[in-house]
Order: C-alpha cells, then structure tokens, then sequence
C-alpha cells in the first residue's frame, strides 16, 4: 500500500484550487508572472500522448503551502491568452483549521461569514400617490446635502434681531454642508500612493467639476505636503487616530495651509475590527510610508485607544479641544466609532457635552472593511450598523437633540453594489450621511469579495497595484481611469438618491423619515420602529 | 386637497360670509365638516374681549367636570353663550349633546400676563385629557377674544343646526379662518379638522407634509402645547408657534424655517451666515411637500404662504373693507364680487404675505 502522509498540505486544502488545462496552455508564462503570491509554479509534467503513452514537458503547478496559497483573484485568468488556467473555490478547503501554524490569520477585506443584510429587508415602500404628487426626478431639483458639524439648537443661536432682521451677534460652531457620501478613511499606506491619489483625484474633480460636495478622509497616514498646502485641502477630512500617524507634518504644515480642511476626524474605533487599532504590515511600510508617517521600517500596530484617555470626558476635552483650537475653532471636530453596544450611551454623552465641540459622530458597523485584521476580529466581532444608527437618532429625539451632532453611518454601505439604496435608508433611519471605503477600492479594480476572495490587502501583494507598496504592483493601476470610475459611480448614486427621494415627494434629504421605509421581516419592522408589511 | 379660507374685516362679519368663501370652493370631501376660528370678536362676546372664552362640544357630564374643575381652579365664569340647535330632521351632522363658549376671568392671584398665558394653555390642556379619558367632549380653545367651532358633517347643514344662516349677530368677529372638510386622510375625530389653535396663534394647511414623522418627533421635545398631532398639518401650527412665541424671530423667518433656500441660493446672501444657522438648527421643521398656509397671529394679523414648489394655490383679494384669502379664487368672488381682481395676490413659491389691522399688505420675498 502506497504511504501516505497526511499531515502534509495538500492542494485539495486550500482555499482556491487552480484549474488548469496544460492541453491549452502555450507555456507563456504570464499567469506565473502574474500571480503575486507564488500561488502557481512551473515545473516538469507528465500528460497523456496520442498513441497512448505520455510525454514530459512543463506545465503550471499550484504550490501547497498557505504561505503561498491562492486568493482567487483571477489574475492569471485575465492574462492567460487561451483560457487554460482559473482560480476554482474550494468548499473543502481545511484554511480555517490548519493556517494558524503562524499565529491569527490576518488578511484584509471585509467580514466573510456572509450574516444577512437588515439594508435588503427594508424597502421603500411610502410612495407618493394621489394624496401628494411624486416629484420628478429628472426635472425637479434636489438639495442633497447633509451637515458636518456642531448644530445648535435655534434658542442658543447667538441672533441679534435689528430692525426686523436676524444677524449673528456672536461665532457659532462651524458647520459644513457636504455631499452626504464621504469617501472614508483609507490611509496613505493602507492604500498605495497612487490608488490614495485616484481617490483624491476623483474627490477633486467631483467638487470642481460635478458641483458635489464630496469630502474624502485621508485615514491615519497623513497627507501629501503639497495637497495640505493646497487650496483643494478644503475637500478633505483629515484623520487622527490613535497611532497619530502623519501629524507631525500636517502640524509642521499649519502655517502654510492656504485654506481649512473639511472638518477633523478623531478615529476612536473601526467597525472591521473593533478594538484594534490600525495595522500596517511591515511588508507595506515602503520607505515613502515611512517618512509620511515618521516611523521606521517594521509592523505599525496603532494602540486601541488614543494614550491618555480613559475616560469620554478626557477625550472632549482633551482631543476635541486641542483639535478645535489647533485650527482655530474654524474647523469641524468629529469623531469615528466602532458601532457598538455602547454607542447610544457614547452618543449621549457626546450630545450633552457642555462644550458643544464635537461636531459629528461617524459609526463603522460589522460589515465595514479594512486593510489589515486578524480574521477573527473582521468575522466575529463588531456591531450592525443599521439599528444602532436608529437607536442613536432616536435616543437624540427622546432628548429633543436630533440633529445636533450629525450621524454617519459606514460599514458595508455599497457592500452589494447598490450604495444609494443603502444611503437612503440609512437617510430615513435618521443618519445625516454615509461613508464608503471598500466600495471605492473595488471601483479601483480590486477583486476582493465577502466570500474569500483575495483580501489580501495586509500582505503587500495586492494583485490589482491598490493596497500595496509595491511599484511593479502600483503600476497595474491605471489612475486616470480608476478615478473616473469612481466619479461615474457618484455620479449615478447622485442621480438615484433622486429616484429614491422622488417618489416620496421629497427635495431634500428624508433625514428620520422613518415613515418612508417598510419592511417585510417583523423582527426589524419592530426593531426600527418602522411598518411591517407583507 | 383641503379648501381653506380667511376673511379679515374692518367691519365685523358673521360667520355666513365665511361660509359663502368655502361653498363655491367645494369639491370632492369638501363637505365632510366645517371648522372655524373667530377672532377679534364682537356681537354677544363683545364686552368681553380680555377675558378668556373657553370653546368646547361635550356631554353633560363632560360640561359638569368642566365647570367643576373650572371652579375648584378659581376661574370666576363671566359671560356664556350655548347656541340653540336647529335639530331639524335630515340634516347631516355629527353633533354633539352640548356647545359651550364661556367667558371667565382669572384666578385673582394670577396676573402677570405671562403667567396668565401658561395657565390658560395648561388649562385648556388638562380639560383636554379629561375629557378625553372620560371620552366626555371636546375642549378646543381657551383664550381671549378667540372662538372655536368644529363639527362633523356638511357645513351648510352645520350652519343650519347653529343657525348660522340667520345671520343674528350672536356671533361676529372681524378675523375669521375657516375650513370645509374634516382630515379625510386618517380618522374621522373633530381634533383632526383644521383650523388648529394654540395661544393665540390660528393656522390651517393645505397639503400634505411628508416631513410629518421628523416634524412630530421634534415638536414634541420643544412645547407641552405641541401634542394631539392627528393631522400632518399641525406641524404648520406648532412650527409658526415655535417661531415666533417662543424663538420671538420675524415673521418672514417663518418661511425660512419651512421652506429653506436651497444652498445655492444661501450662499449667495448677504445674510448666509443667519440662513444657514437656521436651516440646520431646524432642519427638523422643514416641510416637504404641496402645501398653502393660511394662518392668524394673537394680534390680529393674518398670513398666507406656500410651499417651495408652489404646488398648492392660495390667493389673496380685497375690496378695501375686506380682504379674503382662500384657496381657489371662486370663494373670493362670491364674497368681493366688485373688487378689482387685478389686484389680487397669487403669493409666489418664496413669498409671505401679511395683512395687518388696517388691511395693509406686507410681502417679504425669501
């Protein structure tokens, strides 16, 4: 009997199984010069000849090993000129037992257990018929924007009236009226210098060219000097989070800064990997990152909380006011949670706070994604973001405080392609905006997926040139054309916020209309305070 | 779409003229029930314009609860006028067993005008829940010089059954604001009918307002007097009462809180900073949808305005004495026929317009 050895790994282990049909394959070579992760091998073969025999000769192999095992990104299929080779799923696979030999897994992406999306079981279901016209979603016009900043209740407008006229007697926190789609956080870094520029690019163009006020946040990586130092800084939020990765030269650049950024965005947590702070592989930790962010070449682990702060009072006082005077309370201050448990109880304190500075609350569900986790983190921990952005508004509205810190909600918005439809009920649910990231990487070319396809955004090898440091890899990235896809996208998810807001006779954004959604499960009707139907 | 109407006199009217503005107007449910506010009044409450008269449909044990309440709170009854049915065979109405308008004067030891306001809004609100819990009456204003009636049924028969018609200067006021129909969009309860009242302020709506579930769940942190919320227009009320009795901003800031500029426009003003400030405080109170406004303010003014798309009409006439202001312009011709209709106001989707004492008209463009 033939010894086997079954601790070895075995293709049949892995994720991805490469299909491969030598009788087609010229031996080109390109799929193995594609394949970033030395997934597939040349080697020395035996096929089956027409007189029955066989003969040697090379074809492509898979290497067995979870080092080196394929993500299924398909790279090899997109160069392969005659259809010999292809990533296949495998059900069977054993990744989940036997690749901790290193310790956690980590990898990129988003959560991959797949849990039911609450956003596919509300449907707008309040359309405008006979009692009230619908509007026209060509013809009429729409106010979509949405607040980012402290919003004061109308009795502590400091309003001076004279002469039957309202004027400012006094400065009031600053609020900006932005696009209610914000391009999230992405890091220099995180991204590739060139995947950060097409986002950039595409926030520019959007604003100067489109009319839509979209604002992208830079993530923890810090900013190009010359953007902080340009007049399109006004386009972007810049984030804080705890490894205060980049601030040196954001701050050295204060001086200089020709006009505000956005807003500032203090990131306490994110919804991938709540707990965790930011995570950038040493493999990503190219000498440019490196001197973006001032660090040295190795693994950058942000701390889960910023130092300093233990307690929600210190973080307003100290992050928010420091941050609001760094910039001479000309700047909205906002934070960025991990949705949680306890984000009512956070929400509440934050809209109570006698300082009345922070001037946006960002919550980042389950579903949202990132560049670098432990799996264990991205599958099993977090939060939904849908109910506890309705929770949030409607425990504001028990204290008649709607509105005053505007809500953003993230986390798997676009995650199944259709983002207006996720901003929209998020919108009634009583969001004032949302955020995307992942969706942006994908309009960029990346493949990854909720099923365990390549997220393999920690490990520098990025297949499509995105989440890598790597120039040969950057290169695949076509950056004009990456940025137009993103601006195409917004363009479209403009024109069906409109078909969305239309047919419930509505022009500006239906901020808590609750009324405006239904839903055919009972659980989440219930749940969200909204119809069920059936 | 509801029928609404106004007349503002500098001759006191009665209310047939009122009638006759609506019924030409009547189309569809515009005959489904008849509400009206008087003010400035004349006639049998006359004599009493400084004290408060408290407008109410009940039982008789609601009238006794009433009264005992009244008294056991020290509330001294002046003056009363109970209007004698006409309980012909066939009329259709809903009626109640008994009408109730009563003047009273204050508790003695209440008389800072201040305090007089919140008692008498207190007042009204616990008669209110009492007579709701007893499922007694209706209570449906308390306040001076302001009369209220609402009823279920068709207004020309309602006017019948409170003889009305006989024009017999019991009743006459200089302002008054009137509405034909009851709120056919959900249940049929004399709450629901415009006009609606709160501390001197008289509103009806015209519409639909989709922002009705942002709109309620805003207005009711912001006042004890911002409850019932049985129709979508009561917003309308509650936000022109908010602006002006409680944030004391002009008038013209009324349309700037329903219906803001879209942000291309602001950014264009002089005044951005004040505009914006407003829009995203009260973003809650904006209203979206067809709308027109016909509202009465406690020193006698009267407005009118509609919403950003002008999707609902209202006009303005007057023939020097009198002004009008109604919805379709039939109404005002059947009560101005010899006005000059040139000048008739059509407000525009940006525009309030305010007529004051003296027939005066102000037009504030947004």
């Amino acid at each position: 009997m033939e010894a086997v050895k079954v601790q070895d790994l075995a293709i049949g282990d892995l994720p991805w199984i490469v299909e491969y049909h030598p009788r087609r394959c010229s031996l080109c070579g390109k799929c193995v010069a594609g394949c970033t992760f030395g997934a597939i091998e040349t080697g020395m073969g035996r096929l089956p000849s027409t007189d029955g025999k066989s003969i040697r000769r090379m074809v492509i192999r898979q290497v067995a090993s979870f080092a080196h095992a394929c993500r299924g990104c398909g790279m090899c299929e997109r160069v392969c000129p005659n259809d010999a080779i292809r990533p296949v799923r495998n059900p069977d696979n054993r990744r989940a037992v036997l690749s901790r030999d290193a310790g956690p897994i980590k990898r990129g992406g988003r959560a991959n257990l797949n849990a039911p999306r609450t956003l596919d079981k509300i449907i707008i279901g309040r359309i405008s018929q006979m009692t009230d016209p619908s509007l026209d979603a060509q013809r009429h016009t729409f106010d979509i924007r949405a607040p980012l900043g402290r919003v004061l209740s109308a009795k502590e407008l400091p309003f001076a009236a004279e002469g039957g006229k309202l004027t400012m007697a006094k400065k009031a926190p600053p609020v900006r009226w932005i696009y209610p789609l914000i391009f999230a956080d992405m890091s220099i870094g995180a991204l590739s210098t060139r995947a950060w520029e097409a986002v950039a690019m595409a926030t520019a163009y959007l604003n100067e060219r489109c009319g839509l006020p979209v604002r992208m946040s830079s993530g923890e990586g810090g900013m190009p000097m010359k953007l902080l130092e340009s007049e399109q800084l006004k386009y972007f939020i810049i984030q804080i989070a705890s490894g205060h990765f980049g601030w040196n030269r954001i701050v050295k650049a204060l001086p200089r800064m020709k006009t505000d950024p956005a807003a500032i965005l203090i990131k306490i947590g994110q919804g991938a990997k709540p707990g965790d702070g930011g995570l950038l592989p040493a493999e990503k930790a190219a000498p440019h990152i490196r001197a973006i962010r001032g660090v040295p070449k190795a693994t950058l682990s942000s701390p889960p909380n910023h130092q300093g702060l233990y307690s929600i009072e210190e973080s307003v006082q100290k992050m928010h006011l420091s941050m609001n005077a760094a910039f001479g309370f000309r700047v909205p201050v906002a934070i960025k949670c991990a949705a949680s448990s306890t984000s009512v109880a956070v929400y509440n304190n934050l809209l109570r706070d006698p300082y009345k500075i922070c001037g946006g609350f960002f919550l980042d569900g389950i579903q949202g994604g990132t560049g670098a986790a432990n799996e264990v983190s991205l599958d099993h921990m977090g939060h939904p973001v849908v109910s506890k952005i309705r929770d949030c508004y409607l425990a504001a509205v028990k204290n008649g405080l709607q509105g005053q810190i505007p809500l953003y909600a993230g986390g798997g918005v676009g995650l199944t392609g259709n983002a207006a439809a996720d901003a929209f009920k998020l919108i009634c649910l009583g969001a004032n905006g949302v955020f995307c990231g992942k969706l942006l990487t994908q309009l960029l070319g990346c493949v990854g997926n909720e099923h365990g396809r390549c997220n393999a955004c920690n490990t520098g090898k990025c297949p499509t040139g995105i989440c890598t440091q790597d120039p040969r890899l950057v290169k695949r990235l076509d950056v004009d054309r990456g940025a137009q896809k993103i601006v195409d996208y917004v363009l479209a998810f403009d024109s069906e916020l409109k078909k969305l807001m239309a047919p419930i006779g509505n022009s500006s954004l239906p901020v808590g209309r609750s009324d405006a959604l239904v839903s055919t499960d009972k659980a989440i009707a219930d749940k969200l305070g909204i119809q069920y139907v059936c | 779409m509801c029928r609404i109407g106004a007349v503002k006199s500098k001759n006191p009217v009665q209310p047939s003229t009122a009638l006759r503005l609506m019924l030409p107007q009547q189309e569809g449910h515009d005959n489904s029930g008849f509400a009206m506010v008087m003010q400035d009044l004349y006639g049998v409450f006359g004599l009493y314009k400084d004290k408060p008269l408290l407008s109410m449909a009940c039982t008789q044990q609601g009238g006794r609860l009433v009264e005992e309440y009244m008294d056991a709170h020290r509330f001294v009854k002046m003056s009363e006028w109970l209007p004698v049915p006409d309980k012909r065979k066939g009329l259709n109405i809903q009626a109640m067993p008994y009408y109730i308008f009563r003047t009273y004067d204050y508790p003695e030891n209440v008389t800072d005008p201040d305090e007089r306001e919140a008692l008498l809004l207190d007042t009204r609100l616990t008669l209110r829940q009492m007579l709701t819990e007893t499922g007694e009456g209706y209570v449906y204003s308390f306040w001076p010089d302001v009369l209220m009636l609402k009823e279920v049924g068709d207004p020309m028969d309602i006017a019948t059954y409170f003889h009305l018609w006989d024009d017999n200067g019991c009743l006459v006021a200089k302002n008054i604001i009137v509405q034909s129909r009851q709120n056919t969009n959900y249940e049929i309860i004399r709450y629901a009918a415009h006009p609606f009242f709160l501390q001197g302020y008289t509103l009806c709506a015209n519409g639909e307002n989709t922002f009705y579930t942002k709109n309620k769940e805003f207005q009711k942190s912001l006042h004890r007097g911002y409850i019932g919320f049985e129709s979508d227009s009561q917003n309308f009320l509650y936000t022109l009462h908010y602006v002006l009795h409680e944030l004391k901003w002009p008038i013209q800031y009324y349309k700037h809180v329903i219906t803001p500029l879209p942000f291309s426009e602001i950014e264009k003003r002089e005044d951005r900073d004040v505009l914006l400030s407003i829009r995203q405080s009260l973003s809650h109170l904006e209203i979206n949808g067809p709308n027109a406004i016909i509202a009465g303010l406690p020193d006698g003014r009267m407005m009118t305005c509609c919403d950003s798309k002008k999707l609902r009409p209202v006009v303005v006439g007057s023939d020097g004495t009198t002004v009008a202001i109604s919805s379709e312009v039939c109404g005002v011709n059947e009560i101005l026929p010899d006005r000059d209709t040139s000048k008739d106001i059509y407000p525009g989707e940006r525009e309030i317009v305010v007529i004051d004492n003296d027939l005066e008209v102000e037009r504030w463009k947004q």
